[in-house]
Order: C-alpha cells, then sequence, then structure tokens
C-alpha cells in the first residue's frame, strides 16, 4: 500500500496530493500538462522534496516532514519510467537493463540476472541486448525503459506518460502490457497521463481541482 | 641531436602531459561544483576562473611570479620558492591550460539530460556512481575537446613560462624556449627540426584524438530507426 500526503509549492500554485494505491492497483492520475502530475510522481520517488506531509510505502516511510525523514531516490526501491524514458544513450540496452544491479552480489544479483533475462524475453526484445537506445524505436526504447525499472524488483512502480510518444497501433499493444503489470507485481502503480484513453487501464482514476491558488489530486 | 634540444623536447613533452593533467582534474572538478552550487558571487568566481584566457602571459607570469617566489605564499611552503625551476613551467602551463578544460566541460555538463541522471537515482546509485557512470560518460566528448586544447595550449605556454622558470638549457628549457632564442640568435639549424618535430607531433595528437573521439561517439549515435 502507498500512502500519500503531501503538499509542494509550485510558482504558480500549490499542490496537493492525497491518495492511496493498494498493491496490485493502478492509480491514472490524468490532468492537462502544467497541473502538477510529474511533481507528484517525482515526490515519490524521491527526486523533488515536498514542502509538508507524508509518503509512505508498505508502513515504511519515505517521507515525513514532520520527523524530518526524506529517504533519497536510491534507497526508495521505485521503480520509475520517464516521459521521454531517460535510457542511458552511452550504454547499450543490456547494460542498460542491468544499471539497477550496480553493487548487488551473490543471490540478490542472480535473481535480477534472472529477471533481467526472463522480461527481455517476454517482451520480445532479447535479440536487442547489443543495440544502443539511439538504434532502437519509440516502442522498443518504452520496453527497455519499463524493463530496466522492473529489474531492480521495485516495490511501486512509477509511469511518466508512458505511451505518449508511441502511435496509435503500438499504444493498444503497450496499454495491455501495462494493464497486467500490477497484478503480475503484486505492486502499486502510479501511471500520470493527459490523454483519456489511458484511463481505462486505471482501477482508479484521479483529475485535479482547482481553487484559488491551489491544485488539489484528492481520492 | 644536441644533448639540449632533446633535453627541451623531453621536458616539453613532461610539462604539457603533467599540466594537462591538472588542469583536467581542476578543470572538470570546479565546472561540476559550479554547474550545481548556487552561492553569492558566483559570477565573480567563474569570471575570475576564466581570467588566465584573456588575460596577457605577461600579466598571468607576473601573477605567478609573486605567488611562487620566495616571499609569496608558495615560498613558505617550499622554502626558497618554485621560480625558475621545471615545476613553476608546469604551473605556468597548466594555468594557462585551466580555463580550457573548464569552460568545455561547464558547457558539456549543462547538456546531460537531467532525467538520465534521475533515471540513474531511482534505480539505486548514489551521487558518485551517477557521475563517473552517467553524467562524466555523456559529457565526455565536450570533455576531451577542453583536454586537447588544453594540452595544445600547455605545450605552447610562452610568455607565463618565460617569467617564472627561465631560459635555462638543460634545465627550464622548453620547445618554444628553445625556439625563440635560437631564432633570435640566427640559429636556424637548430630551430627547424624543432619547428617540425613540434607540428607533427601536435597535428597527429588532434588528429588521433578526435579520429577516436569521432568513432567513440558514432557508436551509440547511429541513426535513430522508426
Amino acid at each position: 500500500m502507498l500512502v500519500v500526503e503531501i503538499e509542494k509549492r509550485l510558482p504558480h500554485f500549490t499542490l496537493r496530493a492525497n491518495f492511496t494505491v493498494p498493491a496490485g492497483k493502478l492509480l491514472a492520475l490524468a490532468g492537462p500538462s502544467g497541473s502538477g502530475k510529474t511533481t507528484i510522481l517525482e515526490c515519490l520517488a524521491g527526486l523533488q522534496r515536498p514542502d509538508a506531509g507524508h509518503i509512505t510505502l508498505e508502513g515504511q516511510p519515505l517521507f515525513a516532514a514532520a520527523a524530518g525523514i526524506n529517504l533519497p531516490a536510491a534507497r526508495r526501491r521505485v521503480g520509475f519510467v520517464f516521459q521521454a524514458y531517460a535510457l542511458f544513450e552511452h550504454l547499450t540496452v543490456w547494460e542498460n537493463v542491468l544499471y539497477g544491479l550496480w553493487g548487488l552480489r551473490g543471490e540478490e544479483k542472480e535473481a535480477g540476472l534472472r529477471r533481467a533475462e526472463g522480461l527481455m524475453a517476454r517482451f520480445g526484445i532479447g535479440h536487442l541486448r547489443n543495440r544502443f537506445p539511439a538504434q532502437l524505436s519509440g516502442g522498443e526504447r518504452q520496453r527497455v525503459a519499463l524493463i530496466r525499472a522492473l529489474v531492480r524488483d521495485p516495490a511501486v512502480l512509477l509511469l511518466d506518460e508512458p505511451l505518449a510518444a508511441l502511435d496509435r497501433g503500438l499504444r493498444e499493444q503497450l496499454r495491455q502490457e501495462i494493464k497486467e503489470l500490477p497484478a503480475e507485481w503484486r505492486i502499486p502503480v502510479v501511471l500520470v497521463t493527459h490523454c483519456c484513453c489511458e484511463e481505462r487501464l486505471a482501477t482508479r482514476v484521479l483529475r485535479p481541482v482547482r481553487s484559488g491558488g491551489t491544485v488539489s489530486w484528492t481520492a | 641531436m644536441p644533448e639540449e634540444v632533446v633535453h627541451a623536447l623531453l621536458l616539453s613533452l613532461r610539462v604539457a602531459l603533467l599540466a594537462t593533467a591538472v588542469a583536467a582534474v581542476s578543470g572538470v572538478a570546479c565546472a561540476r561544483l559550479l554547474a550545481r552550487a548556487r552561492f553569492p558571487g558566483k559570477e565573480a568566481v567563474e569570471a575570475v576562473l576564466l581570467l588566465p584566457l584573456v588575460l596577457p602571459p605577461t600579466v598571468v607570469g607576473f601573477g605567478l611570479l609573486l605567488l611562487l617566489g620566495q616571499n609569496g605564499p608558495v615560498g613558505w611552503l617550499v622554502p626558497g620558492g618554485l621560480l625558475f625551476t621545471w615545476s613553476a613551467a608546469v604551473i605556468a602551463a597548466a594555468v594557462a591550460a585551466f580555463p580550457l578544460v573548464y569552460q568545455n566541460a561547464r558547457a558539456a555538463f549543462a547538456q546531460v539530460d537531467p532525467d538520465q541522471e534521475n533515471a540513474a537515482r531511482t534505480l539505486g546509485a548514489g551521487e558518485l556512481l551517477v557521475f563517473f557512470t552517467v553524467t562524466l560518460p555523456l559529457a565526455w566528448p565536450g570533455i576531451l575537446a577542453g583536454i586537447v586544447l588544453a594540452f595544445a595550449r600547455a605545450l605552447g605556454e610562452f610568455g607565463a613560462t618565460l617569467m617564472v622558470a627561465g631560459n635555462i638549457p638543460g634545465k627550464t628549457q622548453t620547445v618554444p624556449m628553445a625556439i625563440y632564442f635560437a631564432v633570435e640568435a640566427g640559429d636556424y639549424r637548430t630551430a627547424l627540426p624543432l619547428v617540425a618535430i613540434v607540428l607533427l607531433f601536435s597535428f597527429t595528437v588532434i588528429f588521433g584524438l578526435h579520429r577516436w573521439s569521432g568513432r567513440h561517439i558514432a557508436r551509440y549515435t547511429g541513426q535513430r530507426r522508426g
């Protein structure tokens, strides 16, 4: 279970987010650009710091303003798929996929390697392991980003506009793959979108409510 | 070839390599630190770092003369100071070469996609690992260009070096110094081979590095499909 209750002051408004996502469920944050969707994801991942509130994951605090807790991104076990995928351009597909296993040893590393092999085969990109990201199509890049995030066995998965950069035919296919993720991995998944078709994937959809100088995402 | 000329060649190479190493490490470190830090007077600090690029070499040389001399701060640390030693030549060349690394590294770091660094963080990498496995490799082509320029600048350093290291044949005489004083004395038979060697060497190094970095980059910037 992911519990989020945060507030962050942005240049043009104050952003409030208040929701919970149980393991195995997908929550979609659907709203126009500039409504703070990506900021919420970055706060969950530890890439930005909220001004107030708390974030807990499976009962463990990731952020708690009152207690002065703010776990760094590296220690949050958050899988993050960036909007433009953010693949490491200087590394091959296989090196990208294994990046999260740096510093792991023994059984943990073995399990990660097995997961990587399995995911590469399942998403049908096993033959691309020696390519560089610049040599991949949009759909292939998206899959590499997703596999890279999953190889570390994340406790929560965050997807920032995962289908925005893809053409329509590909979208339908990847939508199906994303739909199966929460139940299969038994983790909470938060997806950000400005397109209403992605909402069909979600167990629940949140929309922003603007009042005065505040934008609230409340369940 | 006279022994002093061979010495000048070897000394020039040693001075340029050491100075480039010093300028590369300090230039990259300063560029990275200043790219992120926010403090009052930051622009003034950056301007000071670039000064050796725009000041006449004699002004830099005079500054170093005061700094490295017996009564300067370095003279306190090293008894007798460092003036007219080959270490002074390394320092003069490093100071002249530093802004070239700094400026190129600064621009190269600004080009690095922050999302790729953030992706590394969410994948469990600490800041040091992010720097060495993501930031530095992505910025490397730009940094390398700065290092090549710095090496060329260090190899050709003349004005400041003359002021702080002097022109002592067999001790502090570098190739540019040897060429200048040979030409001044009308000794073209010494100057010409030196000029030819420097030309050939500089061309080979710069051509080779560009070729290598071109291939290195082409490795992962092939045509995007679909």
